[in-house]
């Protein structure tokens, strides 16, 4: 009596996981932060992924199917990556997994996805290490080195060929951006005029600002962080320094304009995306985004919708949704037009695009214009 | 020559931050012969002072910067941090005044922890730097071009106002010590506080005194840091308050001209390193710069040597 009650209980389950399990829906599990010290990225990012989620499920689906979107909040906590990503694996069954926004968060979940063989699609890490874990791990945003390259072709645009550079010692970032800059500004005609260094948490830069002064650069090349580039532009401004200053995504931050003020108008810094990018695919995504949530997309939102939209198009491609089929595909992603540029994966697995130039004028970011490299 | 001449201009304007500090350190010494190691922190207190008392003091003049204005802050942001000091003298350091210095010492740097930590608290200034609000429009002063090269070199207001309110503080204070009964008191207690107590000196009144005076000079030294670099938080005054306390030695602990004149040292040595050897250095050299004075000149540049009585 016991035993059939067990039996009926098994029975009814196994029932309830088969429907679930179905061939119906293809399951995308999704990772990031709602909640805790980065939870405004990983908010943009998840509203991204939902909304090209949605509207790929509105055109249809792929393969005939829809996509389910499978999503757990990591909480900004070390160590929930890796349990939530083994639940998405063994309980949720998904095909591919997409997350997360910070480096270290990525790279506690990707030895699992590399284990078990589940594609994993990182929107915005931009560490190097991220992708070197193993063959099943991507990312679609540009990594830290390549902002380096992108400024030197830009400064060059602009006619600039003496310029002066200014590193934060302390952080890889900026040694990263730093270093391809002036391999790429030198290689192309130009010439890097003085290096000069501080570390983070400095407040005072005169002393090297007057050094890089002496040797009349045409603009200055910044790439730390917010808090001490917005120090950098005002004493730069106090010593007459009046050339522009330029920089990486690290610029962005809520104190920049505060406490920068005007010293920073005129300067230019590169960044994943701008809402103001006139290109119609841009802007079609920028209404679409504003009409679901009601503000407007950022960086983040960008690349969570394009990560969702190049995962799309390798299962339509895969004809599948086994791992290494998967894998194969995405890997194979050339000249994806997604909203933060045209993408491509290179055999690092890392992204090939362009990157958005954006100044500022009179206290506010504008866009100035898409770089390919 | 003339970038060299800059950085001259930096380092003194950096070098006069340093001299205001090490000024409390020295005045501590002076009374109570130990090292108040919170006195960094009180210096992070009162750039947050400014930081409140700043929109409201622009709101008095129609939220245009101006010298007035300032000069409230300063003011209000002196007398805030000299309360500051005073409790943390009459809370933390009295009680154990008696017992061995060693125990004072180590009680300045829980002190120091604790201010640090509580400030960073989200609820009292929070951990992220904050912008600290414009009371002086702060430019570069325009050197006429008939000066020839030296039309090159840039003076900012700010630098300016530096050196000159540390020169006037420091006449200030020189007045208070040498030429008021308050100052005699403070000497004497410095000189001899058993014999003082003895002459009818109130000591605990006088080491109050002199905790508020070093504590307000720090207190203008966080107001007018922030006014050259906008971008205040809690633990802005951790290696500011080491290297003054460097500068503090390097002139001679208990000697007031001295700790202006290591003051002033510390900054343009820190300011030619930077501009000229390489900024990873420049902390290493500083704090070898200590590790000389103490093994060459123990008692400092303008120190006097004292001799243990046997």
């Amino acid at each position: 009596m016991f035993n059939s009650h067990i039996f009926r209980l098994a029975l009814f389950l196994a029932a309830g996981c088969c429907a679930a399990l179905g061939e119906e829906d293809i399951r995308v599990g999704e990772f990031a932060s709602l909640t805790g010290g980065s939870a405004s990225f990983g908010q943009s990012s998840h509203k991204g992924t939902a909304l090209a989620i949605d509207e790929i499920n509105g055109a249809g689906g792929v393969l005939g199917r829809k996509l389910k979107l499978i999503f757990e909040d990591d909480q900004s906590l070390p160590g929930q990556p890796a349990t939530i990503v083994r639940k998405l694996i063994s309980q949720d069954k998904v095909a591919a997994v997409l997350g997360e926004v910070a480096s270290s968060k990525s790279l506690e979940a990707a030895p699992i996805c590399q284990e078990n063989h589940i594609p994993m699609i990182s929107p915005a890490s931009t560490n190097p290490k991220v992708t070197e874990v193993g063959d099943y791990v991507f990312r679609i945003c540009f990594i830290d080195p390549f902002q380096g390259t992108v400024m030197a072709k830009f400064a060059l645009s602009k006619g600039w060929k003496k310029i002066a550079v200014l590193t934060d010692v302390k952080q890889d970032y900026s040694m990263g951006l730093a270093d391809a800059f002036v391999k790429g500004f030198t290689a192309n005609g130009g010439q890097v005029v003085k290096e000069q260094k501080y570390s983070t948490g400095d407040k005072d830069f005169k002393a090297q600002l007057t050094s890089l002064k002496a040797s009349k650069p045409e603009a200055i090349f910044v790439p730390g962080y917010y808090a001490e580039v917005a120090l950098i532009a005002r004493q730069a401004r106090q010593l007459g320094i009046k050339v522009a200053l330029l920089g990486g995504d690290g610029w962005v931050g809520d104190s920049l304009l505060e406490v920068g003020g005007k010293a920073l108008d005129g300067c230019f810094y590169s960044c994943h995306f701008s809402a103001e990018d006139k290109a119609p695919a841009v802007q079609n995504f920028v209404a679409r985004y504003k009409a679901k949530y009601g503000s407007e997309p950022d960086d983040m939102a960008a690349l969570g919708y394009d990560s969702a939209g190049i995962l799309a198009e390798a299962i339509k491609r895969a004809g599948a949704t086994d791992g290494p089929k998967l894998r194969d595909a995405i890997a194979a992603t050339k000249g994806y037009a997604g909203v933060t540029g045209t993408i491509s994966l290179d055999a690092h697995r890392n992204a090939e695009k362009s990157a958005v130039i954006e100044t500022i004028t009179n206290g506010a970011m504008h866009f100035v214009e898409t770089v390919t490299p | 020559m003339i970038e060299f001449l800059q950085q001259l201009i930096n380092g003194v304007s950096l070098g006069a931050i340093y001299a205001l500090i090490a000024l409390g350190y020295t005045m501590v010494f002076g009374v109570l012969r130990f090292i108040n190691f919170a006195h960094g922190d009180v210096y992070m207190i009162g750039a947050f002072a400014g930081l409140y008392a700043g929109p409201k003091a622009l709101r008095l003049f129609g939220g245009q910067p101006g010298y007035i204005a300032a000069l409230l802050v300063l003011l209000f942001a002196m007398t805030v941090c000299a309360a500051v000091g005073i409790v943390i003298e009459f809370l933390c350091y009295r009680p154990l005044r008696s017992r061995p210095k060693l125990s004072v010492l180590i009680t300045a740097i829980g002190v120091s922890l604790f201010i640090e930590n509580v400030c960073q608290d989200s609820h009292v200034f929070g951990p992220n730097p904050q912008a600290f609000p414009t009371i002086i429009n702060d430019t570069a002063i325009e050197i006429p071009s008939s000066w020839g090269t030296f039309a090159d070199l840039t003076v900012t207001t700010s630098q300016i106002l530096v050196i000159v309110v540390t020169a006037g503080l420091l006449l200030l204070l020189t007045q208070i010590v040498l030429h008021t009964k308050l100052g005699m008191a403070m000497r004497a207690v410095s000189f001899n506080s058993v014999a003082s107590s003895l002459m009818g000196v109130n000591n605990d009144l006088i080491i109050s005194f002199t905790f508020g005076l070093g504590s307000s000079l720090a207190g203008a030294a966080g107001i007018l840091t922030s006014i050259q670099q906008p971008s205040i938080d809690p633990l802005m005054g951790i290696l500011l308050g080491l290297k003054a306390f460097v500068a503090a030695v390097l002139g001679g602990i208990g000697n007031l001209p001295g700790a202006v004149l290591g003051g002033l040292l510390i900054g343009v040595i820190e300011t030619m390193v930077v501009g000229y050897v390489s900024p990873t250095y420049r902390d290493a050299i500083v704090f070898g710069v200590l590790i000389l004075i103490l093994i060459f000149k123990p008692s400092g540049l303008l120190g006097r040597g004292q001799r243990e009585k046997v």
